[in-house]
């Protein structure tokens, strides 16, 4: 994309995101200051916490990889013009899916006698995985398809759709592991049974971070060839600017609006079931611990574009992996890291009505000038 | 605890008290923030923020009644902490190809973590709730006594949503906000400027909501903690529809909603455990069915304002 007339475009689109994060953080630190923080040291200390050595580096990359596949749950229906939200719903309803299919297949019940527990099935890890993802997808798909199908076929909203399915899973999550697929020994948190350790995702070799990540990156990479390089994605773009050009060229607009929110909210399904067999092991409450929401904020901020959306994972996962060091060594309280996401994203979104505006960024054009009229009878050129 | 001595004492009638109770507790904080709501997408815009809006009403009311002894007091900061966020909210929502939704899910989180952070020192006191109207008093029955304990927070809001369609319907700045959210080009041809008018709109009703979070740390339930709010922010916007922005069908739909909150726990204290939580997404599926049957895909729902969620024109 980089020729001599475009440098300046691709200049800009450097300049206000990472103009926007330094805004931001200057905000942060002075919000800091008011509440008696040393803004330097906040800033050290997230900077250590986040990015600082591989080791800490780590924790940001666990957080990232949950982030990634959520945001697509939004950046791919944005490529039709659909603005969902309901990645928590997704997420929650995929790592729900991928449970019951885990312990099915680690068991052969969902509820589990001890003797089922002391000699689980020997199925194959790899094939538990398999299927368990393969649940995590479409269960997710299919329920952000349901918002799809609903925009397509009767015109709601589905912006407000996708929020009221959030919470239709959530209360589902809520109803499930607290009775019909609950272990009766988990008394505080009601937990479904927990996933045997040689079934649950590994991390991967030399590191503590889960294969998660590696799903996150390569799903980004294929939404971002997927509508970007492909007929299907083009055909989706062309829909989201204009449908009724799009109907009138032939294209198959309910199809397509389908299929785009089957994928992305299997992305999101794919989230939770790795939020299942990575992290938590079963599924209880703290699977919506706002991964959902925070990919919504994470696909507008990288402008819909699943690449830019891994950057904004690994910034966001970096302020996330900083709570703990925060209240250590500053005393601040751990909602303070919700403080920083929200000015960060307030800025970020700002930044977005801030293109075109520079003069330096504008194109210039070198005209061949024309030799002057003889007569200043001619029309004025605007 | 109400809904438990309810039972104790007499039986199944305490399903419905318990419902009328729930009905007007839970109606309030529901109340404030769809009329907020509703008055801020009758100018166009939409505002899924009122979730962190009303953390930060809660919590504001709770600090300010603690420091200062006076409730009463704190409801007014909190009016005030909800208008500084929409503030926010309308400002940055009105600039070029800045998309609402977003900003509404970004003010959820900047309003809840200033909630949580500045609110963390008032999680252990106790301050002063506000006065109720003891409307049981008739009755010797101490769970009836109980359930009508009526906040005058609740009438309050009973009073500002026949007010809100006195003012859409008969007032000029009604007419400015209606023609403002329905058809931007004719405002502006009126003269009237649309982003002062969206702002102090999403302001007006972020005051709101501000008030409807009070009315969760002063009334009930009437502590401050961090899970006070479960969603009813979030909710109003789809309450709102379910109104079809209309003041005083949101008064019906915010009791509606807040009666069907009540139900999943007094079930549970006459010894109904199964399917509580599914009780609780009753509105949610509610709200989605009567989209499904209401909505048709080749027109918007009727009664909602022309100019809602488009880019500004």
């Amino acid at each position: 994309m980089i020729s001599g007339q475009n440098w300046r475009r691709t200049l800009e689109s450097f300049v206000i995101p990472f103009g926007a994060i330094l805004v931001g953080l200057l905000f942060f630190g002075v919000f800091c200051a008011l509440v008696g923080a040393n803004p330097v040291g906040v800033y050290a200390s997230i900077w250590k916490a986040a990015f600082g050595t591989w080791s800490t580096f780590q924790n940001t990359l666990i957080r990232a990889a949950p982030l990634m596949l959520s945001s697509l749950c939004t950046a791919l229906p944005a490529q039709l013009g659909l603005v969902i939200i309901g990645n928590e719903g997704a997420l929650v309803m995929g790592g729900l899916g991928a449970i019951i299919t885990g312990l099915v297949f680690s068991f052969g019940s969902v509820l589990p006698a001890p003797e089922q527990i002391a000699a689980p099935l020997m199925t194959p890890p790899i094939v538990v995985q398999l299927a368990m993802a393969i649940a995590g997808i479409v269960v997710g798909g299919v329920w952000i398809a349901i918002a799809g199908a609903l925009r397509h076929y009767r015109g709601v909203n589905e912006t407000i759709s996708s929020l009221l399915l959030n919470y239709i899973a959530i209360a589902l999550l809520n109803h499930l592991v607290g009775g019909p697929i609950r272990d009766p020994g988990s008394l505080n948190k009601p937990s479904s049974f927990a996933l045997p350790e040689v079934n649950m995702l590994g991390d991967i070799p030399g590191t503590r971070v889960h294969w998660g990540l590696l799903f996150g990156l390569v799903a980004s990479v294929i939404a971002y060839v997927l509508i970007r390089r492909t007929t299907f994605g083009f055909a989706a773009r062309t829909a989201g600017g204009n449908i009724r050009a799009a109907r009138i060229a032939g294209l198959p607009v309910g199809k397509l609006t389908l299929m785009i929110c089957f994928l992305g909210g299997a992305c999101a399904g794919l989230a939770g079931m790795v939020e299942v067999a990575a992290v938590q092991a079963s599924a209880n409450e703290s699977l919506n611990v706002g991964y959902g929401y925070g990919g919504i904020l994470v696909a507008f901020a990288a402008r819909q574009n699943p690449l830019a959306a891994i950057f904004i994972s690994l910034l966001v996962g970096g302020i996330l992996a900083s709570g703990g060091i925060l209240q250590r060594t500053h005393n601040l309280p751990d909602a303070t890291v919700l403080v920083f996401q929200g000015i960060i994203f307030l800025v970020v979104l700002y930044s977005d009505s801030l293109y075109g505006r520079f003069k330096f960024f504008r194109e210039t054009p070198v005209y061949e000038v024309p030799p002057a009229p003889p007569t200043s009878t001619a029309a004025p050129t605007v | 605890m109400t809904t438990e001595a309810a039972t104790e004492a007499i039986g199944w009638w305490g399903v419905p008290l318990a419902i009328i109770a729930g009905t007007m507790r839970g109606g309030t904080p529901f109340l404030f923030v769809s009329l907020g709501e509703c008055l801020t997408e009758k100018s166009g815009k939409i505002n899924l923020g009122l979730e962190g809006t009303l953390l930060m009403g809660a919590m504001s009311a709770y600090g300010v009644s603690y420091l200062t002894g006076n409730p009463w007091l704190g409801v007014v900061v909190a009016g005030i902490a909800g208008g500084f966020l929409g503030a926010i909210h309308g400002w940055l929502s009105q600039q070029r190809r800045v998309n609402d939704v977003a900003v509404g899910i970004a003010m959820i989180i900047f309003g809840s973590g200033l909630a949580f952070f500045l609110g963390k020192p008032f999680i252990q006191p106790k301050a002063p709730s506000l006065p109720t109207l003891e409307l049981g008093a008739w009755s010797s029955i101490p769970a009836v006594q109980a359930a009508l304990q009526i906040s005058p927070l609740f009438l309050l809001g009973l009073a500002i949503a026949p007010l809100l369609t006195w003012f859409f319907k008969s007032t000029r700045w009604g007419l400015f906000v209606r023609a403002v959210g329905d058809s931007p080009e004719a405002a502006r041809a009126m003269g009237v400027s649309i982003f002062k008018v969206r702002m102090l709109a999403v302001m007006a009703g972020s005051f709101l909501a501000g008030i409807g979070g009070a009315s969760l740390s002063l009334y009930y339930p009437g502590v401050w903690t961090e899970r006070i709010s479960s969603g009813q922010g979030l909710m109003a916007v789809a309450l709102v529809i379910f109104a079809r922005w209309n003041p005083i069908a949101c008064l019906w739909a915010s009791l509606l909603f807040g009666g069907a909150q009540a139900l999943g726990p007094s079930l549970q204290s006459v010894g109904i455990k199964e399917g509580y939580y599914l009780f609780n997404a009753a509105p949610y599926i509610l709200t989605l069915f009567i989209m499904i049957f209401t909505c048709s895909p080749k027109q918007t729902l009727a009664g909602a304002p022309g100019a809602l969620g488009k880019e500004d024109g």
